[in-house]
């Protein structure tokens, strides 16, 4: 029995379980779209715009730890694709990103809607294919899910012909894959475990640093239990942001740029930093001679180049995040089962007790709106349980301060390439895959206009999406340099020409809110939360906010500017 | 410091963009690539010449071994190797110094592959510092066109102990 490409990747992807596509259909992927009507086990989103459908696929992932998927068409459609994939690539996401491509002959001679897409994303995705036979297709697919998956993750992009989509060929999809040239290490060494172990039990100042590698490899539980064992604090990156429970007392916060007062003081004090799949980037070291000048560091992480790219590491530990804890902990238990561990930290644990109590991330209250307090009221309402997502900036900021993240995967916000307009697709992923749940965008009101297309999706797929608008008529962060590093010459940041928020909303057929007392904020979140509809909180907060502690670009850790 | 790294790639469309890519979007330096497929159905050797710190070294090294097309990547650096390259070196040669160049391709075994009236093109093979100071022996004589291979590198059978 032969089937057309176009069914033959209908099938492999439903052999990956896919069960929702992202999508904009186009001349390219016709015929996908064509057979796309007779597999009613998948579901498709249609978007407004590509880019949505890429950052909707990326929500999707992080919210459920799945491949996401998306489909668009060559040329223009697959250029819009460009800014997720690197979103995703940076965050390090599982995606498969399917584009059209003019018919084979056709290729290379310019022809409509023609663009070497596999050229333009080398650089931003993980792997990339051109399938160039139909009988390639369904192995390419299959390799594409794994290399997606596996490994470090992060985004695969497949294109595929039109006329290999018309191509008839017998389906078998492979049942296993070889690849000679990609073996991730899985499995860490296990004397290098026990060093790390040894390192800790000589530490008077230990800290656990964790990245996004923990909630990638779901190994919250084993952080968590290693972290009580041995009374270890933790601080973590923005991606590493519900790896570990925000209200527990050992927990410190997020560290760098924008992180806390003891967080960043730990890390500068420590003796050993125990770094687990996170990747040390500049807005997380700060000025890197000064980065953690007293601290040994031992460095698990499932990505080779990510250790000693930036920081000297003492303790190398290549594996999977969730492997190595498990070997952390065996070791830890057995060879060190004498080891009293809360005794040996206990001094080291009260010195940051005092750094979190005198400094903790704080605001002046006054009578007007704060963007902190507008992220509190979230957090009180939720008692975190949502999925949050966040644009980039000061809402960004804000939230991974002031929200208490309990859960993993409960945070979506583009880390490593800072995309505004992120939040609000990546929020329809998410309320996708969790349709009861409640999904929450956190934005400001120059990153909302950058996908507000979107609301069209949400609601003519009926998701429920609210988005809180910080709205202080400027794109903040921005300001907030130049107020400090650009003597508040205020250049081309100013947004007081805005829609209206609520308008907007309702032109779509959502609900728009505004807040401008602070004596209604919580009210009116709540009944937008308890709303069947996709919402907009337009908050006017107070317009010349700052995010602090914040450590100029450039500085050491210590060097911090706070409230 | 110049590393030689012997690098199995996956002979198939775009491999050579995906390592000269890694390599100018890093910022890496890049003295020489070279690349012809080996005996081995569907895979070809890359030998690439790079300069760089130790910890730069190590980055290029395990970059390499992350992309998806790469299926070995050796630092020649580790070992004791046989490196060659070639030169094609267009020349001035008048009747009165015709005789000196004659002499420095007797001294370092080239070869002369064209002749006219007033140029000699030679033929250079031989390791990098050969080919160097080839190149730098004739430029007073002015070097009109030059075509170079970049480095191919094996490792020597017998290892010494270490």
């Amino acid at each position: 029995m032969e089937y057309s490409g176009a069914r033959i990747l209908l099938e492999s992807l439903k052999k990956e379980n896919v069960d929702v596509l992202f999508g904009y259909p186009g001349g390219a992927v016709l015929d996908i779209y064509h057979e796309l009507s007779n597999h009613q086990d998948i579901k498709h989103v249609l978007v407004r715009h590509e880019q949505g459908a890429v950052h909707a696929a990326d929500g999707y992932a992080r919210a459920t730890g799945n491949v996401g998927v998306c489909l668009v068409t060559s040329g223009p459609g697959a250029t819009n694709t460009v800014t997720g994939i690197a979103t995703a690539y940076s965050d390090s996401i599982p995606l498969v990103v399917l584009t059209g491509q003019v018919p084979t002959p056709l290729i290379g001679n310019d022809a409509f809607q023609e663009v070497d897409i596999v050229g333009i994303t080398r650089p931003c995705t993980k792997h990339n294919y051109l399938v160039q036979d139909v009988s390639q297709l369904a192995s390419t697919i299959k390799e594409a899910f794994h290399v997606a998956r596996s490994g470090r993750p992060g985004p695969v992009l497949v294109d595929i012909p039109k006329d290999v989509q018309n191509q008839m060929h017998a389906f078998q999809y492979p049942e296993r894959i070889k690849m000679r040239s990609y073996n991730p290490t899985y499995k860490p060494n296990n004397n290098q475990v026990r060093r790390a172990i040894e390192l800790l039990s000589e530490a008077k100042r230990p800290l656990i640093f964790a990245g996004g590698g923990v909630i990638s490899s779901n190994s919250s539980e084993e952080l968590g239990t290693l972290v009580r064992s041995m009374q270890l604090p933790v601080t973590g990156s923005l991606m590493g942001l519900g790896a570990f429970p925000g209200d527990d007392p050992l927990w410190l916060g997020m560290l760098g740029m924008h992180g806390t007062y003891a967080a960043n003081k730990a890390v500068s004090n420590a003796d050993v930093i125990l770094a687990v799949g996170a990747r040390f980037d500049d807005r997380v070291t700060g000025k890197l001679s000064s980065f953690a000048a007293s601290a040994k560091i031992i460095h698990i992480d499932i990505d080779p180049t990510s250790i000693r790219k930036n920081v000297e590491v003492e303790v190398p530990i290549v594996g999977d995040c969730k492997l190595a804890l498990q070997g952390l902990l065996r070791v830890q238990e057995t060879e060190f089962a004498d080891v009293n561990w809360a005794d040996q930290y206990d001094e080291w644990n009260k010195q940051i007790r005092e750094w979190a109590v005198t400094h903790p991330v704080r605001y002046h209250d006054e009578e007007s709106l704060k963007p902190q307090h507008v992220v509190e009221t979230i957090f009180e309402l939720t008692k975190g349980d949502a999925i949050i997502s966040t644009e980039v900036g000061q809402n960004q900021m804000w939230t991974a301060q002031f929200y208490q993240f309990r859960q993993p995967r409960t945070l979506l916000t583009s880390g490593g390439l800072g995309t505004m307009g992120y939040g609000f697709p990546a929020a329809i992923g998410a309320q996708m895959a969790y349709p009861d749940k409640l999904v929450i965008d956190i934005a400001g009101d120059g990153s909302i206009q950058m996908n507000s297309q979107e609301l069209m999706t949400a609601v003519s797929h009926k998701l429920p999406v609210k988005i809180v608008v910080l709205n202080n008529c400027f794109l903040g962060m921005v300001r907030q340099w130049q107020e400090l590093f650009y003597d508040r010459n205020y250049c081309s940041t100013c947004m007081d020409a805005q829609p209206d928020f609520v308008k907007l909303a309702e032109a779509y057929g959502a609900e728009g809110y505004r807040v401008t007392d602070p004596a209604k904020l919580k009210e009116t979140l709540k009944a937008a939360f308890d709303s069947p509809l996709p919402c907009i909180v337009d908050v006017r907060v107070e317009a010349e906010e700052n995010v602090y502690p914040m450590v100029p670009a450039g500085a050491s850790l210590e060097e911090m500017l706070l409230v | 410091m110049r590393h030689v790294l012997s690098v199995l790639v996956e002979n198939e469309p775009g491999v050579l963009s995906r390592i000269s890519g890694l390599f100018s979007g890093r910022g890496f330096n890049l003295d020489s690539l070279n690349v012809a497929p080996v005996l081995e159905e569907g895979v070809s050797l890359m030998t690439i010449v790079t300069r760089g710190e130790q910890q730069i070294i190590e980055q290029i090294v395990k970059q390499l071994r992350k992309l998806v097309t790469v299926i070995k990547v050796t630092d020649m650096h580790d070992s004791t190797t046989v490196e060659r390259e070639m030169a094609l070196i267009k020349v001035n040669a008048t009747e009165s110094n015709r005789a000196e160049i004659l002499r420095i391709v007797d001294i370092f075994r080239c070869k002369v592959v064209d002749v006219s009236l007033d140029e000699l093109t030679l033929e250079v093979i031989g390791d990098h510092g050969k080919v160097e100071a080839v190149i730098a022996l004739l430029e007073r004589f002015g070097i009109k066109e030059i075509a170079r291979t970049g480095t191919v590198a094996l490792r020597r059978s017998m290892q010494p102990e270490k």
